[in-house]
């Protein structure tokens, strides 16, 4: 280092007496000392044990029912139909009787479950174009590279929404109708709109331009529709036409690829505005009708409906209050061993003696 | 000899002419410019950028580079390799480039000095860097000495010149030059050897108007040198520049390394193994699902044309590379770079070891040794100018039975004398030496009262020596004493009234108490060893003839007449006190002689002197002759003083188990005297070998019956009942350090608590240190301030210079250098300490984060079918170690202090973790990686568990990978952030801010990276947008973040807190008691007062009898030659080991 320091005088190397310099800095050193562990044992232990009972208390009162469709009820000949993915043109309709044992009171999410579906594979998970999703141009005609081969079709037309994830998207259809102890047939109504993120809705995903003349259809003009869907993407929404191109819900919703291979994505909100749904999903017997048109038989895959109902702190889930009631266990059995410890050792002070 | 056998073969041979540039540049010799820069503007970049890249660390992130640029391959964007890379090659490159920038304007600096050159007849001012070989140069006093030149001729008598080897006011050495050439018309040949780094050799001839003259070292002035009390000097260049021998030896300094650097590249070789292990799994777990499930997902995901299971696993392998590489991350080596440079500032800012009178701090010259000053086991240490000042000082005295020196107070207590006791004011004594002092004022009284033994005393002082002075300017005495101790009684006569003032051949002449008076001197009877007296025959200005003898006293005693025999029971008293005040004493006698009775003795001895075979024999017989009844006139005590602060220093160091090893070129006696002194060896001791035999076998049977006597047969215990001390001399040691006796050696050294090897050659220093670096596996460290202590400094792992004394040869090859002894205690235990504890804390911290982070990725692989698929966002990736966690590292490892200085220092115990290597370790490695393992495990599957099956509190998705990442990544820096906590020690404000100033940095970049704006601008870069703010405002999410936390920390807290109740360490008591404030560091007594009587203060070479009567006392033997520089082991002692006592 060697630095010598300007100037003369007889102290003239002397350091400066600063107290970063001297290390001197004021500094506050916390030791792991019996006043401050084992409070905090104990502190903590309290604390998940009441926020594992609040969280167990919320969750005791919400409901979930999952409904195994994939060869269920009459859905076995679809099944069995959908093993060779090439025959997706053929439709076929089957539906699965449930019941619901429990009122699902107030607000009722449906969801599709997918098993052993691998959204996260690296390679699936790069093939697609975010840019083209966002409604640019350029990228609308000339897909990212990243799309292969899903990017061209086999007469070198853009493919749009280009890339393997968009190709898979889930496309059964379903439709859930009540059967009241009368015998009477109710459709249970749903939102299927307002499904996905704002941001992804409002920002991540955007037509290509549009105006009064220029429909969505002459947008994606020169593109064609991803190879396993029987629509193109401007008319997956045979009813909201503003739902259509890429800022359909269930696209959307699909695009957010889920991180496990077992996942559940929302299909619709129950609409409780009327009819015996206003208090929620009443218990009875229903019946879940489907397009079938996803196949799950070759990646040895399950498909199901799933009705669930929200908490305070997310989503209808046993596993937080559990955790949270064990781990205040622990630490409570650890808390006691190290007093223990502490008061047959520590206490006396012997072995803080020199 | 060989070198001249080289010489005369060599057809390098140097061949030149002076005055005839023409002629020498026809050899194209360098001239003396030099360079020491290593880079020019063009070369830089291209030059620097190879020199990088051939780093191991930085050639594998080239390689990973170029695997991410392989789109099958590549699991991570080239940014997250790119950035970190970019910045360590950027922050080194701007490193080189401010150190070379450096080095262009010293070299520009040193270049352009000027200097006279005599150019066709005529001196004309050249700049350093125009000068050839061959030239003639004219140096000036204080003047740098421009090249290595032939001396020609200077203004000084006899054509002596001074020079000086260092800047510092050190050692003056003079030398002489024989040939008195009319310069302006030289026209001489010089051949001689071509540049080489030898230091001591010189071999050529000159030839001169037909004559040819050899010509040795003893001719020629080094660069490097200045020149000193000598108006002038001319000398011929024969070596310029690059070529010269300072040159010729700089940049050959050994690389050093520590055991943590050791340590690190053996685990990063078992990284990098267990990278390719963890790889080696994940593609296996593809390959197998590939084949069970890849093949039926490939309606969703067709493959590329040819590639099936195999061909994936492979590329697999890769990818996994590349996203595990985090294991060994790049940030690493920078980091640690960054912390050892900053407590090598800390050791450059330290005013507890600035030394004021010498205004020089310690200095850090090696900047990545650091933290290996925690871990010394064995100290070796030089005496003379390290331990002790090399300053003689004459302290008390006994005259007729009286003592004087010591200071009592009013009360007739003793009071320890200080720096402000009051000294006595010598003004009445107009050529007294201002920088003497004493403090008794009895002595003083009683000179100037008349005692006449006091003035005897004095008297034979002022004559009985063979010093020789130098009056440069009326009245200003200089003497060229042959040993400090001679120095410094002359001295006191002077200032006690008896001035020696110079002396002939025949003559010694005083100024007694203002009086001149010259002296004839008729014989001088010479010390040597086995006499250990010597004597001067005088006569009076009154005729009257005395014989005055000094010496050991138990041989004085011996010789005195019997009336004496009262005074000799008082004198020895008080030499018993002085010996045990460690005082180096003389016993002082006179004679006076019969007029016929000496011209007899003179016969004999005449004939003694010039009678051919035996003539010592005969010569002693003679003195002995005339050297009896003697009458005492007392005793002279002079203290070697101790540097400050050395015997609490090693007592300091022998707390924290330090062996401390003094290898000294002392005789015997003085080092043992010195051991004594400085508490090393001790009273209490059971016993102290003393190994001083002549023989091989004699030395293994006196190693042996040490041992056999102890039963003490193994290395590696050093356990024995009882304290014991060692001391060796130089010949036996050369035989113990032979192959076969070198283990015996260490076992018997290891037994004892101190060791004390004398009379050693800087090559056998080199070997000591040597030999206990390779068998006891310990980190040595070396410490000295001369040229001898060169080769020590650069054998042991760490090398300290004490600068400001002698010269800065030992200074230039050490890794520290500090003003005083003393502050080694603080550079090891305070620095040293501390920084051992940063480093190992920075990489126990560092290893921690980082296999926790990439081991998430490990077990994600199990869900995402082993594809390569990252848990955490690229960008997460690729700043972690550089933003979100860097600073609260390196806050940490450069501030963290365990305890205070003070409490250091009351307890250096506390040192002795760091030898045993407790903090760093294999074994501490794989306990990080367990508990790595533990958390990444916690970090994954707490959040998979909550995660995988929920959504958010308004019904939409949570368990995408999105969320999940921003999640994980979360848990993850939270929990290591805590961690972070949990590890720092002292919370300054520094630490504080760098911590929640980092947490506050992730979430602010995370927000920016993940907003609208960044993702509409690069759309394909930023794909995360919306992730912050729709799972981040979820209640299950900040309660799996706080589970996560709570799982990770708190078996830690639980296991370190058992083991403070159950096993605490010394680190952990001193931590819990210091509640209340260290007491101050108490006074030691200055010395312990025994019974042991010291060596007698002689050198321990024969005397200057010979020239100083021979009349040619001005051509003195050269006293030292200028070794400036690092020398190479092959280096004689004879030369190096001139500055102990001659």
């Amino acid at each position: 280092m060697g630095k010598k320091q300007a100037g003369t005088g007889p102290l003239s190397r002397r350091p400066d007496n600063s107290a970063f310099k001297q290390q001197r800095l004021p500094a506050w050193s916390p030791s792991l000392t019996p006043q401050t562990v084992l409070p905090t044992f104990y502190i903590l232990s309290l604390v998940c044990l009441l926020l594992g009972i609040w969280l167990l208390i919320t969750v005791e009162y919400t409901y979930e029912l999952k409904v195994d469709y994939t060869d269920a009820g009459t859905c076995e000949q679809c099944f069995n139909l959908r093993k060779h993915a090439i025959d997706s043109s053929t439709p076929c309709k089957c539906t699965v009787s449930f019941h619901v044992p429990k009122t699902f009171p107030g607000d009722v999410f449906f969801y599709y479950g997918l098993r052993n579906f691998h959204q996260n594979l690296r390679r699936y998970m790069d093939s697609r174009d975010d840019a083209q999703m966002v409604g640019r141009k350029n990228n609308l005609k000339a897909p990212s590279s990243y799309c292969a081969p899903f990017d061209y079709d086999a007469n070198g037309k853009p493919i749009a929404p280009c890339g393997a994830v968009a190709n898979s998207m889930f496309n059964d259809s379903l439709t859930v109708m009540y059967n009241p102890t009368d015998g009477s047939k109710i459709q249970v109504p749903l939102y299927r709109k307002g499904i996905a993120w704002y941001t992804d809705k409002n920002v991540k995903f955007r037509n290509p331009p549009t105006n009064n003349t220029f429909s969505l259809q002459q947008a994606f003009e020169g593109t064609t529709r991803p190879l396993y869907w029987q629509r193109p993407v401007y008319e997956l929404d045979d009813i909201d036409s503003n739902n259509n191109g890429f800022i359909n819900d269930d696209l959307i919703v699909w695009m957010r690829e889920a991180a496990f291979p077992n996942f559940k994505k929302l299909y619709g909100v129950l609409n409780r505005a009327q009819g015996p749904f206003t208090e929620g999903l009443p218990a009875g017997n229903y019946t879940l009708s489907i397009n079938y048109n996803f196949p799950v038989e070759p990646f040895r895959g399950r498909k199901e409906l799933v009705i669930s109902m929200v908490t305070w702190f997310g989503g209808q889930n046993y596993f937080l209050p559990i955790a949270y009631l064990v781990t205040s266990g622990l630490i409570l059995v650890t808390a006691v061993v190290l007093t223990t410890v502490f008061v047959k050792v520590g206490k006396k002070g012997k072995n803080m003696e020199e | 000899s060989c070198c001249l056998f080289l010489y005369f073969i060599s057809s390098e041979e140097r061949h030149l002419r002076a005055n005839d540039r023409e002629f020498n540049l026809s050899f194209k010799y360098a001239n003396n410019a030099i360079k020491t820069s290593k880079y020019n503007v063009f070369t830089f970049l291209p030059l620097n950028l190879f020199e990088q890249f051939q780093r191991l660390a930085n050639a594998y992130f080239v390689f990973l580079l170029i695997l991410q640029l392989i789109p099958q391959i590549s699991s991570l964007s080239w940014f997250t390799t790119v950035v970190p890379l970019l910045l360590v090659l950027s922050i080194t490159l701007a490193k080189d480039l401010s150190d070379d920038i450096t080095r262009h304007k010293n070299d520009n600096h040193v270049n352009n000095r000027k200097v006279e050159v005599l150019i066709n007849g005529e001196l004309k001012s050249e700049k350093w860097m125009n000068v050839q070989v061959g030239d003639i140069v004219k140096l000036e006093n204080n003047e740098f000495v421009t090249a290595d030149l032939l001396l020609l001729s200077s203004s000084e008598p006899l054509n002596l010149i001074y020079i000086e080897t260092a800047e510092l006011d050190g050692l003056v050495s003079n030398r002489f030059i024989k040939y008195s050439i009319s310069i302006l018309y030289i026209s001489g040949e010089v051949r001689c050897e071509p540049p080489n780094n030898r230091l001591d050799k010189f071999t050529g001839t000159l030839t001169m108007r037909g004559e040819t003259f050899a010509l040795d070292n003893e001719r020629i002035l080094l660069r490097g040198c200045t020149l000193r009390n000598t108006e002038w000097c001319f000398g011929l260049v024969v070596f310029g520049g690059p070529d010269t021998k300072l040159m010729q030896n700089s940049g050959k300094s050994v690389f050093k390394r520590t055991s943590i650097d050791h340590l690190m590249n053996v685990l990063v070789m078992f990284i990098f193994g267990f990278l390719a292990f963890m790889c080696t799994i994940l593609s296996i777990g593809n390959a197998i699902w590939e084949y069970q499930e890849g093949n039926s997902f490939i309606t969703f995901l067709p493959r590329a044309d040819g590639a099936n299971a195999s061909l994936s696993a492979f590329l697999t392998f890769w990818s996994y590379v590349i996203i595990l590489n985090t294991v060994v991350p790049i940030s690493l080596y920078v980091s640690v770079e960054i912390l050892r440079l900053g407590n090598s500032y800390f050791i450059d800012w330290d005013r507890k070891m600035y030394h004021v009178k010498s205004d020089t701090p310690a200095q850090a010259r090696t900047t990545t040794l650091n933290e290996e000053l925690g871990q010394i086991k064995y100290i070796f240490s030089d005496k003379t100018g390290t331990l002790t000042q090399n300053i003689m000082t004459f302290n008390r005295c006994s005259i007729n039975g009286k003592s004087y020196g010591e200071v009592v107070d009013f009360a007739g207590q003793r009071v320890e004398v200080t720096e402000k006791t009051e000294k006595i004011d010598f003004s009445w004594n107009s050529l007294a030496d201002s920088k003497f002092c004493f403090h008794d004022h009895k002595l003083v009284e009683a000179v100037k009262s008349g005692s006449p033994e006091v003035r005897a005393f004095f008297r034979l002082l002022a004559l009985c020596h063979t010093v020789m002075a130098e009056e440069k300017t009326e009245g200003e005495l200089f003497y060229q004493a042959q040993s400090p101790d001679e120095g410094a009684l002359v001295t006191a006569a002077r200032n006690f009234g008896f001035v020696f003032r110079s002396r002939t051949p025949e003559t010694i002449s005083l100024v007694e108490m203002g009086v001149p008076t010259t002296y004839e001197l008729l014989a001088v009877l010479d010390f040597n060893n086995v006499r250990k007296r010597m004597s001067v025959i005088v006569r009076s200005p009154e005729g009257k003839l005395t014989l005055f003898c000094k010496g050991a006293d138990t041989i004085i005693y011996e010789r005195l007449h019997p009336s004496s025999s009262k005074l000799m029971e008082v004198t020895t008293e008080h030499l018993n006190e002085y010996a045990g005040e460690g005082l180096r004493t003389l016993a002082l006698a006179y004679k006076d002689l019969d007029e016929d009775e000496f011209e007899k003795w003179k016969e004999r001895h005449h004939e003694a002197s010039t009678s051919l075979e035996d003539r010592e024999a005969k010569l002693d017989t003679i003195y002995e002759e005339i050297e009896k009844d003697l009458l005492l006139l007392g005793a002279s005590a002079v203290e070697d003083k101790l540097q400050d602060g050395v015997p609490q220093t090693i007592e300091q160091l022998a707390k924290a188990d330090i062996k401390i090893w003094v290898l000294t070129g002392d005789k015997q006696e003085t080092a043992e005297n010195i051991g004594y002194s400085c508490n090393m060896l001790r009273e209490e001791m059971k016993e102290i070998f003393i190994v001083a035999a002549n023989t091989a076998e004699e030395v293994r049977e006196e190693l042996k019956s040490r041992l056999l006597g102890k039963k003490s047969q193994v290395v590696e215990d050093e356990k024995v009942d009882g304290e014991y001390g060692l001391v060796i001399n130089g010949h036996s040691l050369a035989f113990a350090l032979q192959k076969d006796m070198q283990l015996e050696l260490l076992r018997t050294a290891c037994m004892c608590q101190a060791v004390i090897c004398c009379r050693v050659t800087p090559l056998q220093k080199a070997q000591v240190v040597e030999l206990v670096k390779k068998h006891k596996k310990a980190v040595t460290l070396a410490i000295g301030d001369g040229a001898n202590d060169v080769s020590m400094i650069k054998t042991a792992h760490i090398g300290v210079g004490i600068s400001g004394q002698e010269g800065m040869q030992a200074v230039l090859s050490s890794d520290f250098s500090f003003a005083q002894f003393r502050y080694l205690q603080r550079l090891l235990l305070v620095h040293g300490r501390w920084s051992y504890l940063r480093m190992c804390k920075f990489l126990r911290y560092f290893f921690y984060k980082n296999f926790t982070f990439t081991f998430v990725h490990f077990w994600y692989g199990f869900f995402c079918g082993f594809s390569a698929q990252t848990v955490y966002d690229e960008w997460f990736i690729t700043l972690y170690n550089l933003v979100y966690t860097a600073l609260p590292v390196i806050g940490l490892s450069i501030f963290d202090q365990d305890v205070n200085d003070r409490w250091s220092f009351q307890y250096p115990q506390l040192y002795a973790p760091g030898q045993l290597n407790q903090y760093f370790s294999k074994m501490a490695f794989a306990r990080i990686l367990l508990h790595s393992c533990y958390s990444s495990l916690v970090l994954f599957f707490i959040p998979w568990a909550a995660m995988c099956d929920t959504v958010r509190d308004d019904g939409k998705d949570i368990a995408d990978y999105q969320s999940f990442a921003l999640l994980a990544q979360t848990c993850l820096l939270i929990a290591v952030s805590v961690q972070m906590g949990l590890d720092t020690y002292y919370w300054t404000a520094v630490n504080q801010f760098f911590l929640w100033g980092s947490l506050s940095v992730y979430f602010a970049v995370t927000f920016t990276m993940y907003s609208n704006g960044m993702y509409l601008i690069f759309t394909s870069s930023f794909p995360f947008i919306g992730t912050a703010r729709n799972s981040l405002n979820q209640p299950n999410v900040w309660l799996t973040i706080f589970l996560t936390t709570i799982l990770c920390i708190l078996p830690v807290v639980a296991k370190r807190f058992l083991f403070i109740q159950l096993k605490p360490t010394i680190n952990d008591k001193v931590r819990q008691a210091k509640a209340v404030p260290p007491p101050l560091p108490r006074k030691f007594p200055r010395r312990r007062i025994s019974t042991r009587r010291s060596g007698y203060a002689f050198s321990h070479a024969r005397g200057y009898g010979d020239l100083v009567t021979s009349g040619r006392f001005l051509r003195i033997p050269v006293k030292s030659r200028p070794a400036l520089f690092p020398h190479t082991d092959t280096m004689h002692t004879e030369t190096l080991d001139n500055k102990i006592t001659y």
